[in-house]
């Protein structure tokens, strides 16, 4: 469905962000993109999303196709209509608006008025505790209400792959745990792909069924989830599982460093 | 009622009347600060043009005053869209300062423009509205004042169902609130701004219209645009509410302190009092009554 073709994005004309990524998300598949900090992988989501111009970046070289249509050319609110929607990092919920209205904006793409309004009611359904605080000003709510509020923004406009950057920042465990239950259900009943940019690998890894591994602008290793979860590399670096007997001492700094040169 | 307290709400009613043009105003101004940032200096001149060209419609054309006034509206509409298209988005991306001076560049050449087509003469507006006055308990009003204190109702009651319930309403409230994620919910940024830029430059035509009824046309209506600025500031700078009552209360406040002072200093209080509310505001609650206070940590 979604297809990046090497890849290529320059900040201020100087940076070079992206060094030729390549990643594919199959329709209604679950993908994702792991990395530690500035590895690249939100630019990859802007890259994709169309809002690159605002932040001074540009995509130099590759491409970007959406159902066989190359959308890199294209403006943020086009790429929208043909079904990708980006939930931003950070919660950005719409403060000054209450819980109905941020929702409703997601659907601002969509022609069937009558339509989202009952999709609304979809979307309550999905998190219930968005329905009891539906004229509160979003910035009243609780941070784990926030992520529903901006998943459920996402979803309402009927998006054919909804593209997550770090959904479980700063939330507890549990509520993590129940926003990744949420998304599962929505892939499976809305047949919705999901592009998931995480940090924390052991949840994006139990959640996705493919994983890209990116470091400096570059992706070093993809594969099924399950075989990502037995490499030995993604194992120490990623996971934090070591074997027992070699446990991690300032002496090794320097076997850690050698270990880690491949990915780099 | 006795006489003073009858003088106290004569001022007070016919303050309203000058609040509600000061309101519509600063109403220009704000929704295009708080969506885009820009304090849009050419504002005083969109009022300006606006009434000559409702002068032009009902004296040359000899319209009737109702449709002088629509097609004044949709002219002043369409002038926002195109000084967005031409003259703003160029400017997308560059530094608020420059911005700025665009618009201050954009006013001298409106003004210089109003010139060139309507001269340099004071005209007086035809007014449509009957001289009679009209008493009702005591006060005395002028049916253009009530006109405008109608009119301005229904504008900021049309506004407010707009913005509440409108897609593209709500559309712009998102914009202002968060630009980035408002792109990413496929709102088109571009057509937003146009749709601000006309909206408020329609909320200036009416402004506009109504003081070519009250005052003389000529390139000096501009001008009303600075006695709007306390207003702004007065109700914040980013508030659509603060911007009306801001207006209001300059109004109110300037035509007691012009009724009461006059009589002892002799004359001009009225074009003062703007300005020293300004001054204390600045000095006591510089992000007035309702904008965000806002703290920068260095």
């Amino acid at each position: 469905m979604l297809k990046v073709n090497n890849i290529e994005v320059v900040y201020n004309d100087v940076i070079l962000v992206l060094k030729g990524i390549s990643l594919e998300v199959p329709e209604g598949g679950v993908v994702a993109l792991l990395g530690a900090n500035g590895a690249g992988k939100t630019t990859t989501l802007k890259a994709i999303s169309g809002i690159l111009d605002s932040e001074n970046g540009d995509l130099e070289d590759g491409e970007i196709e959406f159902m066989d249509e190359p959308i890199h050319r294209m403006d943020p609110d086009r790429i929208v209509r043909l079904g990708i929607t980006m939930v931003p990092e950070g919660r950005r919920v719409f403060e000054d608006l209450n819980v109905v209205e941020n929702i409703m904006i997601g659907g601002h793409v969509r022609r069937d008025r009558a339509q989202v309004r009952k999709d609304l009611d979809m979307i309550f359904d999905y998190f219930p505790v968005l329905a009891d605080r539906k004229g509160q000003l979003a910035i009243f709510l609780s941070g784990g209400e926030q992520q529903m509020l901006v998943i459920g923004r996402a979803l309402i406009s009927k998006p054919r792959l909804m593209m997550l950057d770090e959904p479980s920042l700063g939330l507890a465990p549990l509520l993590v745990r129940e926003i990744f239950g949420m998304l599962k259900r929505i892939n499976s009943e809305q047949n919705t792909g999901i592009l998931l940019v995480e940090q924390n690998a052991r949840i994006a890894l139990n959640f996705a069924r493919y994983g890209y591994i990116m470091e400096n602008g570059k992706i070093m290793l993809d594969g099924p989830r399950e075989l990502l979860m037995e490499n030995e590399d993604v194992k120490e670096f990623y996971l934090g599982v070591t074997d027992e007997d070699k446990k991690k001492s300032y002496a090794n700094v320097k076997h850690y460093k050698r270990r880690k040169r491949w990915l780099s | 009622m006795d006489g003073g307290l009858l003088f106290f709400f004569q001022l007070l009613v016919s303050g309203v009347a000058v609040g509600c043009l000061y309101a519509l105003v600063a109403l220009g101004f704000v929704l295009i600060l708080k969506a885009t940032d820009i304090l849009n200096f050419a504002q005083g001149e969109v009022i300006m043009i606006s009434a000559f060209i409702c002068y032009f419609l009902v004296t040359t054309l000899h319209l009737p005053f109702l449709v002088a006034v629509l097609i004044t509206c949709a002219a002043a509409g369409l002038m926002g869209i195109l000084t967005e298209r031409l003259v703003l988005r160029p400017m997308l991306g560059e530094p608020v300062f420059a911005v700025v001076m665009v618009t201050i560049g954009l006013s001298i050449f409106l003004r210089s423009m109003t010139g060139i087509l309507f001269g340099h003469n004071n005209l007086v507006f035809p007014s449509p509205f009957p001289k009679e006055t009209v008493k009702m308990g005591g006060i005395i009003l002028s049916q253009t004042q009530i006109w405008i204190m109608i009119s301005t109702l229904a504008l900021i009651i049309a506004f407010f169902l707009f913005f509440k319930y409108s897609r593209m309403g709500l559309a712009m409230r998102g914009t202002a609130d968060d630009q980035n994620v408002a792109q990413l919910m496929g709102i088109s940024v571009k057509r937003v701004f146009a749709m601000i830029w006309a909206v408020s430059f329609v909320s200036a035509a009416v402004a506009g219209i109504f003081l070519a009824n009250v005052m003389v046309i000529n390139l000096g209506l501009s001008f009303v645009a600075v006695s709007a600025f306390p207003a702004i500031i007065l109700g914040g700078l980013e508030s659509i509410p603060g911007a009306i009552i801001g207006g209001l209360a300059i109004g109110i406040i300037e035509n007691l302190a012009g009724g009461y002072l006059d009589q002892i200093i002799g004359g001009g209080v009225k074009d003062v009092t703007p300005f020293v509310v300004l001054f204390l505001i600045l000095m006591v609650r510089p992000y007035g009554l309702f904008g965000k206070k806002e703290i920068e940590r260095v």
